[in-house]
């Protein structure tokens, strides 16, 4: 009886440093869930790779996308993918509004693409909330195009086309 | 027969020709990045507005080490860097660092308001398309070159680097204070 008692008090123990030590780890480096204007926050399954895109344009017969650059416009005019269009930076409210205004015409089917590559996929500040007001919207093909560093390592460094101007 | 031989020859010299023009064409036109094809080079010049007032011409710095930063508002890692490039600028003035910053907001206002919240010490000004591109294409920040005393485009880190990487660099060319560049600057602009 009374070794039972300290070995449950003994697990308990073990249990609450455990605890102790996870929620100081959480605490330190900040590993929670994504914030929901992460990009990190879009589904793993809504993700679309470079590779994956750049096929895709290149494959006769195929059905091309509505790809929409929601970054930066400076970053855009510099360099773009063939055939895409600026609608504006996803972290800023008139940004999101001129997303709106250039999808709302359009049936919730149509396959869009949004893309931006400013920065490291899990600091890059528009594609979550871009994303996630195409969802609101009612858009039910939209993809996110994977960049994982930025467009000039992870498009243009693997010799993907690009067009420039605004 | 010999009159065919003549007219093929005459086409196929049409079609080199063309083939050249195209050529010259298409090499004209292209943007190179990356940004690579600048190291050990001449870094391309710039005079810009400087966001207090006054300008930035990185000719006047010859002489000393620039670190040439280029960021944005929208950019976390930026700003994660950009505090201590202040300090390196406080601390590595005197030996002849000289820090610049572009940033690649597409509004100024922004990149005013973070530059007096970050209470910088080291001059920044707006970029543009045509600044990035002579800079191998700012796609994608940040974005940092190392200038040597003789103008020469040492050192580029793209993305989020470590910083220590960086300032292991920037003592080594303070470090080459009189010594010549091992490299000869590329012909001017």
């Amino acid at each position: 009886m009374r070794f039972g008692f300290v070995r449950i008090a003994g697990m308990i123990a073990v249990l609450a440093v455990l605890l102790a030590a996870h929620l100081q780890i959480h605490a330190q480096f900040g590993w929670s869930a994504p914030s929901p204007d992460s990009a990190s926050s879009i589904p793993s399954a809504q993700l679309l790779q470079p590779e994956e895109l750049n096929r895709l344009l290149h494959t006769k017969g195929a059905i091309k996308p509505l790809i929409l650059q929601v970054g930066s416009h400076m970053l855009f005019a510099q360099a773009h993918i063939p055939g895409s269009e600026y609608a504006g930076a996803g972290a800023r409210p008139e940004g999101l509004k001129q997303l709106e205004d250039r999808v709302a015409p359009l049936p919730r089917k149509t396959f869009i693409v949004l893309y931006c590559g400013c920065c490291p996929w899990s600091r890059c500040p528009n594609m979550g909330p871009a994303f996630r007001r195409l969802r609101e919207m009612g858009f039910t093909n939209v993809k996110a195009l994977y960049l994982a560093d930025n467009l000039g390592i992870d498009w243009v460094g693997k010799g993907y086309s690009v067009e420039s101007g605004r | 027969m010999r009159a065919d031989a003549s007219t093929r020859s005459a086409t196929r010299r049409q079609l080199l020709a063309g083939l050249l023009l195209f050529a010259c064409f298409a090499a004209g036109a292209r943007t190179v990045f990356g940004g690579d094809f600048l190291l050990n080079k001449k870094a391309p010049e710039f005079t810009l507005r400087n966001l207090n007032g006054g300008r930035i011409d990185l000719a006047s710095f010859r002489g000393k080490v620039v670190l040439l930063n280029f960021w944005a508002t929208w950019c976390a890692p930026c700003q994660v860097e950009m505090p201590t490039f202040a300090q390196w600028q406080r601390q590595y003035g005197p030996q002849g660092l000289q820090v610049i910053g572009i940033s690649m907001d597409d509004d100024p206002a922004l990149a005013r308001k973070l530059y007096a919240k970050l209470k910088l010490n080291y001059p920044a000004a707006m970029g543009d398309e045509e600044l990035g591109k002579q800079y191998g294409g700012v796609l994608g920040l940040p974005l940092t070159y190392l200038i040597d005393r003789k103008g020469i485009v040492r050192t580029r880190f793209q993305g989020e680097t470590d910083l220590n990487t960086i300032e292991k660099q920037l003592k080594a060319l303070l470090a080459e204070a009189n010594s010549p560049s091992p490299y000869p600057p590329s012909s001017p602009r």
